[in-house]
């Protein structure tokens, strides 16, 4: 595991001394703020109607804004997520890096789950920067903060595992475009799979609907902790490692 | 420290290298010799343990490559043809990276950081981002890298390629001050590298193991004719380098002279004569008895140029033949 957190590091390094981290998380607080803002004025354009209308205003912020902002948290970050992992393996591939870390004394999960780790700790820290918007919650109203914490949890699980899909994308190909371009219409469809079942109460439909990743998000959002949900995120993110795994080992005999 | 038997690579419609065997004994520097596309790399990525032969066996260190493939990297050093740099990392960021994967820790891994710097004459970019090194800084680091957990064999893939040739003789030193301590095995497409830099060549061709021995024994060996220089000069002014030539050619067992270099009263030829057939002692008794001096009378040695042509490709053939005169001037 010390190896494992060797590659993490180098590979947090590489994130944040290039550009690429910093841009991301100035969008990512770009798109955020602006949704926040917008559920804000509507909220408080709803409950001063209200009030003139001389009914009680509905203070439940946590089911208002909360709820809402952070589905949409979920959503923006299928659109980050490709962006993240994408350059994990394609970008040692293409340097020739790959050939240092499959010829030094260092297991391929080792690598795999350094970079993997990595990648989530960017997500994470990417989606801690929401959270400041939430501090003005905090400061004018009185939220709940659990439902928030569990609803957090959520989306850095969701990103966890749509991240081990990206890493396994990743070393499929040299070229970071098709790595991010393939990860970003995997996220996508586990995103929709869900919709099949509005219409097709059929048994394949079911299946379907119960991989899609947004079904997962929903108790999480109501701040459910729901462990049903949980062991799925959990086996989302051991299967993406393990497809990891094995692509590597793949290229080992084929390349 | 390296032994490689029936060593074989498939991929899916080429045989990269095909039944391979030959060992390489502790301190040794090897050269790795063969045309573009011989199979130089992929032996090498085999011993690296970056990919598994499809057949056979080798051991680094005493360490099976497909069983023990941690234990067999631990004690490899291996420089790629590109070198492996995160160009978006520092130098010494690098090197402690690399250290740290190979198992260095603490203040040993200070201490290899600062010697491999000093080593490998990488010290003055030490706080540079790689991606602005010029491509003989860039060799070098990765050299420095390939060394830092000090190694017992050392991998190297064409360390040369690309430099400039002041950049390539401090390469070559380097390398060579870096036997003894480390077995080293180089691959290399030029020759003179290998002459000069190489105690043992194994040359193979499209997948097949040409040929493995020592410099000079292949040397020997490839001589097809014996070919002998001979530098004349005159000990009074009388001196016309072809009545020499003519008076050489009627040696019993000459075949052939050529003249190699002229000047107002000396002139070198080049001798060729049947192989097994002693000529010398007749060049030099004419020599002697015409009043001539014989300034020096050598085998003249065949290039690994040409023993390479000859080994690798009948195609070349003519080539080697053309190219001989520059080569043995």
């Amino acid at each position: 595991m010390r190896n494992a957190w060797i590659v993490c590091r180098r590979e947090l390094g590489s994130y944040f001394t290039s550009p690429v981290a910093w841009l991301l998380v100035t969008l990512y607080s770009l798109i955020f703020g602006y949704f926040f803002w917008v559920y804000l004025q509507s909220f408080l354009l709803q409950s001063m109607e209200l009030q003139m209308m001389g009914r009680i205003a509905p203070t439940n912020i946590n089911e208002e804004i909360i709820r809402p902002l952070l589905a949409n948290a979920s959503f923006i970050g299928i659109f980050f997520i490709p962006l993240i992992s994408m350059r994990l393996f394609a970008e040692e591939k293409r340097n020739g890096t790959i050939e240092l870390l499959t010829t030094s004394p260092v297991r391929d999960m080792e690598v795999i789950l350094g970079k993997w780790f990595a990648a989530t700790i960017l997500y994470c820290w990417l989606v801690f920067y929401s959270g400041i918007s939430f501090c003005f919650l905090f400061i004018y109203g009185h939220p709940d903060w659990r439902p928030l914490a569990i609803a957090y949890l959520g989306i850095v699980l969701q990103g966890a595992a749509l991240l081990a899909l990206g890493t396994f994308i990743s070393t499929l190909t040299r070229n970071q475009i098709i790595a991010g371009a393939g990860t970003f219409a995997a996220c996508l469809l586990l995103w929709v799979f869900s919709w099949v079942s509005s219409f097709n109460p059929a048994g394949w439909a079911q299946v379907l609907a119960y991989l899609s990743i947004i079904t997962h998000f929903e108790s999480f959002g109501r701040g459910v902790l729901s462990s049903k949900d949980s062991i799925y995120y959990l086996s989302v993110i051991f299967m993406g490692l393990f497809l990891t795994a094995r692509s590597l080992e793949s290229l080992r005999w084929r390349s | 420290m390296i032994t490689v038997h029936d060593l074989t690579k498939k991929y899916a419609r080429t045989t990269a290298v095909d039944h391979i065997s030959f060992s390489v004994s502790k301190g040794q520097i090897v050269g790795f010799l063969g045309p573009n596309g011989a199979g130089k790399t992929t032996t090498m990525r085999m011993l690296t343990c970056f990919f598994p032969p499809t057949a056979g066996e080798a051991t680094v260190a005493g360490f099976d490559v497909l069983t023990q493939p941690l234990e067999a990297r631990r004690h490899i050093g291996y420089l790629p043809e590109t070198p492996p740099l995160y160009l978006e990392m520092e130098t010494v960021d690098y090197l402690r990276f690399v250290g740290q994967l190979k198992g260095l820790s603490g203040e040993e891994l200070n201490r290899r950081v600062a010697f491999v710097c000093e080593r490998c004459a990488v010290g003055d970019v030490k706080h540079k981002l790689m991606g602005k090194l010029s491509k003989g800084y860039r060799q070098r680091v990765g050299l420095a890298q390939a060394i830092i957990h000090n190694p017992d064999v050392l991998i190297l893939d064409e360390p040369t390629a690309g430099l400039d040739p002041r950049q390539i003789i401090e390469t070559r030193e380097l390398i060579r001050s870096l036997a003894g301590e480390h077995t080293i095995i180089l691959s290399t497409h030029i020759l003179p590298e290998v002459e000069q830099t190489c105690e043992q060549v194994i040359i193979i061709n499209k997948g097949k193991l040409v040929a493995t021995d020592s410099v000079e024994n292949l040397q020997a060996r490839f001589r097809g004719v014996e070919s002998i220089l001979i530098d004349i000069a005159a000990r009074t002014g009388a001196f016309s380098a072809p009545s020499i030539q003519e008076r050489l050619e009627q040696v019993a067992g000459v075949s052939r002279v050529v003249c190699r270099d002229q000047q107002a009263n000396a002139a070198v030829f080049e001798v060729e004569s049947d192989k097994g057939r002693l000529v010398r002692g007749d060049l030099a008794r004419l020599v002697v008895e015409a009043g001539w001096d014989l300034n020096e009378l050598r085998p003249a040695a065949m290039s690994l140029e040409e023993i390479f042509l000859q080994l690798t490709g009948a195609e070349s053939a003519a080539a080697s033949t053309s190219a001989t005169p520059e080569n043995n001037a």
